[in-house]
């Protein structure tokens, strides 16, 4: 596991000039993934926020072999490359270690990329598959999408006089994935770096497919100051909304139990999506989100090893 | 060179294993099916190099050929209609990132209803995605097709897909004689395969397929559109390369004793086996017709069929799909704009035919050239769009 | 168009940009409506804002901050905000307050 300062030695392989909005978590995700990766990666990526951000021709903030060819099917395009990889390794026309990393957001892998992520899962593709998580399709303005937490203000899914917005919760995604047995599927935030370059580095040496879902604040969907998405962030991680856990061989792993479980309702505050759970009748819906909240943390802690020192 | 009996999926199956791709990945569907088994039954048996993809669905499928493409592989692949559609988004792609993959279309009907026999809807309805498409009129032809569609698709020039189209069940599951070449005649034509551009190049790392906006989108098109032109004559340069490797004549069309024809027809696939036949019978009674048999659809052969059309007293086109609304089906549309265009003003007729498998018999197109007579004596434009053997 | 943009035949097929992070190129700091101030004297260069900043804004030299790359900043805050020390080694300062660079 490298220190900030190791780190810090490394060739940061996205520039600057990018067009992703002040304060968005996506970038510094794919950074820190990409100092733990190094130049002999090959990066897909799905039509969405970080693609369209990313590669306005003529400029590339990509320093390293990038791919973008459509939204649903970004696992099934970097599967591809991983063949030629192989075919070409083994016939001794390559010889250099590689790897492989797809970056989908949430409506590119929970929704419309679901199908061709289970088929490159249970294919065995040796790469990592990154859904960068910001609970929309923020791309487009904000729409519902799988990932959109339950009474989440959206613009497809709208507060208005007869709803609350989303009428779901969440589709638990990592569990999905979890389910097709591949060696190594985690959860993360973009405001945990060490907790995510680490689960970076073990996936990237699995042999085999592994799968980081990445809790990515978004100060455009969610509604909140540009400079709190690491405090956002680190609130889901606090609140059990999003906790940090590895499923590593099948076996499942919390790598952080909250010293002290904060309310869901010190998440939900801070963001403007959820404004209508502080008008009346709001105490329902975070009655019922902090209940839902609840019973998937107790289900981890079910079937999860705890780690060895808790956090203060 | 040996002479075996093969089908049209086992010829496709047999130019692929010589022409050893990197990569290939596809879904299976009827009746593209057997080609995919017999392939994968190589690959099994360490004939080739070729590490296949087992794909959840033809549009990962075709994105996984791009990926393998992008990231400097030769890749093939195969499908039929529905698979074919399902791949659609992922066709415009491999045709815009210029990805030289070759695929087998084993036409068939869409939906719906449902109907897995053969008819050119399929490929047709592709026909703007900027791939070339070459049809194959039986399993010798899908073998040579197959051979020379790597050699355009490679040429640093065109850099573009190509289908290599054959006939549902008539072609694809009918055993017929076919010569095939020793695998280092193969190899030695279609060569190795050098990539302008690699992903794997992470020395040179490279951004494929950014967000274009109005800025520069219609530049990049107009990139595309030229590679299609520029395949025109790698097109006819191939198939001479190839007629003088085999002994055989082989063009962007095969004009059948057209030299003095007054009437003609022009067919793509199986179809226009059968009508070359009653071709050769009409002559024997003194009839002057002829066929113009298409083996290129896309780019098509704009100034041959001008040419050919030029001084005919009328011209039937068979068309084994249909356009809803429109002035008649694909080939027929491209055909008359053509003549048009170039002054040449023949009495037109479309011929809608075969739709979901229907027979079409020696003796339905026989009638149709006997319609054709009448055509010609009357010498003048007629209801352009007639349905052959269709029950009123 | 105050430049002559290139024509069809200037371009690389298929769009493939061959110059990786040329986005560098691109001006992302007239965004910004606040401006990141850095107090260099208070700076432990814990990295902390360098790991955060969305936009590879913070310059560093042999592992050591050495400033904020303006042309790139978009004045998120995410740095000040996170700024371990006491009292801060950055504070964000409105564009309208800060001298033309």
């Amino acid at each position: 596991m490298a220190t900030l300062k190791e780190l810090a030695k490394r060739d940061d392989l996205l520039s600057g000039g990018h067009r992703a909005c002040a304060g968005c978590a996506m970038t510094s995700i794919v950074r820190q993934i990409l100092l733990v990766a190094g130049k002999d990666v090959v990066v897909g990526c799905a039509t969405g926020c970080l693609e369209v951000t990313t590669t306005i021709f003529p400029y590339s903030a990509w320093r390293v072999p990038f791919i973008h060819t459509a939204f649903e099917n970004v696992a099934a395009t970097i599967s591809g490359v991983e063949t030629a990889y192989r075919s070409l390794r083994k016939q001794g026309v390559l010889n250099k270690e590689m790897r492989f990393i797809a970056f989908g957001g949430d409506g590119g892998t929970y929704d419309i990329g679901i199908q061709a992520l289970s088929g490159a899962l249970e294919r065995g593709h040796r790469m990592l598959y990154v859904c960068y998580d910001n609970e929309a399709y923020m791309n487009t303005g904000v729409q519902r999408s799988g990932a959109t937490p339950f009474s989440a203000n959206t613009t497809t899914c709208p507060v208005g006089e007869c709803s609350t917005g989303k009428p779901q919760f969440n589709k638990d995604l990592t569990a999905i994935v979890a389910a097709h047995g591949i060696p190594y599927v985690a959860q993360t935030t973009s405001a945990h770096w060490r907790d995510l370059t680490t689960k970076v580095e073990k996936a990237l040496n699995a042999d085999g497919p592994s799968f980081l879902n990445v809790l990515s604040p978004c100060v455009v969907g969610w509604e909140y100051p540009s400079d709190q998405t690491v405090q956002i962030a680190k609130l889901a991680v606090d609140t059990c909304f999003w906790p940090l856990y590895e499923v590593e061989n099948g076996k499942y792993r919390l790598n952080l139990i909250p010293a002290e479980k904060k309310p869901l309702d010190e998440w939900i505050k801070r963001q403007g999506r959820f404004k209508h759970f502080y008008k009346p009748g709001g105490e329902e819906l975070l009655a019922k989100a902090q209940a839902e909240v609840d019973r998937r943390w107790e289900r981890l802690l079910a079937v999860s090893e705890k780690p060895q020192k808790q956090s203060k | 060179m040996k002479i075996v009996g093969l089908t049209g999926n086992d010829a496709v199956a047999e130019a692929m294993r010589q022409l050893n791709p990197d990569v290939c990945a596809a879904y299976p569907i009827t009746p593209q099916t057997e080609l995919m088994e017999k392939f994968a039954s190589f690959a099994a048996d360490g004939k080739v190099k070729t590490e296949i993809v087992l794909a959840e669905s033809e549009h990962s499928a075709m994105s996984a050929c791009i990926g393998a493409s992008c990231a400097g592989g030769r890749v093939m692949t195969a499908t039929s209609a529905n698979g074919l559609a399902l791949m659609w988004e992922m066709l415009y792609i491999a045709a815009s990132y210029r990805c030289p993959i070759v695929m087998g279309v084993v036409n068939r009907a869409l939906s719906g209803p449902i109907n897995i026999h053969c008819d050119h809807s399929d490929s047709m309805g592709a026909r703007d995605a900027g791939w070339i498409q070459l049809f194959s009129e039986n399993s010798q032809e899908a073998y040579d097709n197959t051979i020379q569609a790597i050699k355009i698709a490679e040429n640093p020039d065109v850099l573009l897909p190509v289908m290599v189209c054959l006939d549902g069940f008539i072609t694809s599951h009918t055993v017929e004689r076919v010569e095939v070449l020793d695998d280092e005649v193969v190899s030695r034509f279609a060569g190795e395969y050098v990539p302008k551009y690699s992903l794997l190049r992470s020395d040179r790392p490279m951004t494929f397929g950014p967000l274009d906006f109005h800025d520069y989108y219609f530049e990049h098109k107009r990139i595309q559109f030229e590679a299609m032109e520029k395949a025109k004559p790698v097109v006819r340069d191939v198939s001479e390369r190839f007629s003088k490797l085999v002994g055989r004549p082989f063009g962007v069309l095969d004009a059948h004793k057209m030299e003095d024809a007054e009437i003609a027809v022009i067919a793509l696939g199986s179809t226009a086996g059968t009508a070359r036949g009653v071709v050769d019978e009409l002559r024997e009674q003194g009839k002057k017709v002829g066929l113009i048999k298409l083996r290129v659809f896309r780019p098509f052969p704009i100034k041959e069929i001008v040419e050919l059309a030029r001084g005919l007293k009328a011209l039937a086109v068979m068309d084994r799909s249909i356009s809803f609304g429109g002035l008649g089906g694909p080939v027929f549309g491209e055909t008359r704009s053509a003549c048009y265009g170039a002054g040449v003003n023949v009495p037109m007729v479309n011929y809608i035919y075969g739709l979901g498998g229907r027979d079409t018999t020696f003796e339905e197109i026989e009638r149709l050239y006997g319609e054709m007579e009448t055509v010609a004596r009357e010498g003048k434009q007629v209801d352009a769009i007639r349905f052959l053997n269709v029950r009123e | 168009m105050s430049k002559k943009e290139p024509g069809w035949k200037d371009l690389t097929m298929s769009g493939i940009i061959e110059e990786a992070g040329n986005a560098q190129k691109f001006e992302t700091g007239s965004w910004r409506s606040d401006r990141p101030i850095w107090d260099k004297s208070k700076c432990t260069s814990c990295l902390i804002c360098w790991i955060y900043c969305p936009d590879s804004a913070i310059m560093l030299k042999d592992g050591k901050m050495v400033g904020i790359d303006l042309q790139h900043c978009k004045g998120c805050g995410i740095c000040a905000a996170e700024c371990p020390v006491k009292g801060k080694a950055i504070h964000m300062v409105p564009e309208s307050e800060c001298e033309l660079v």
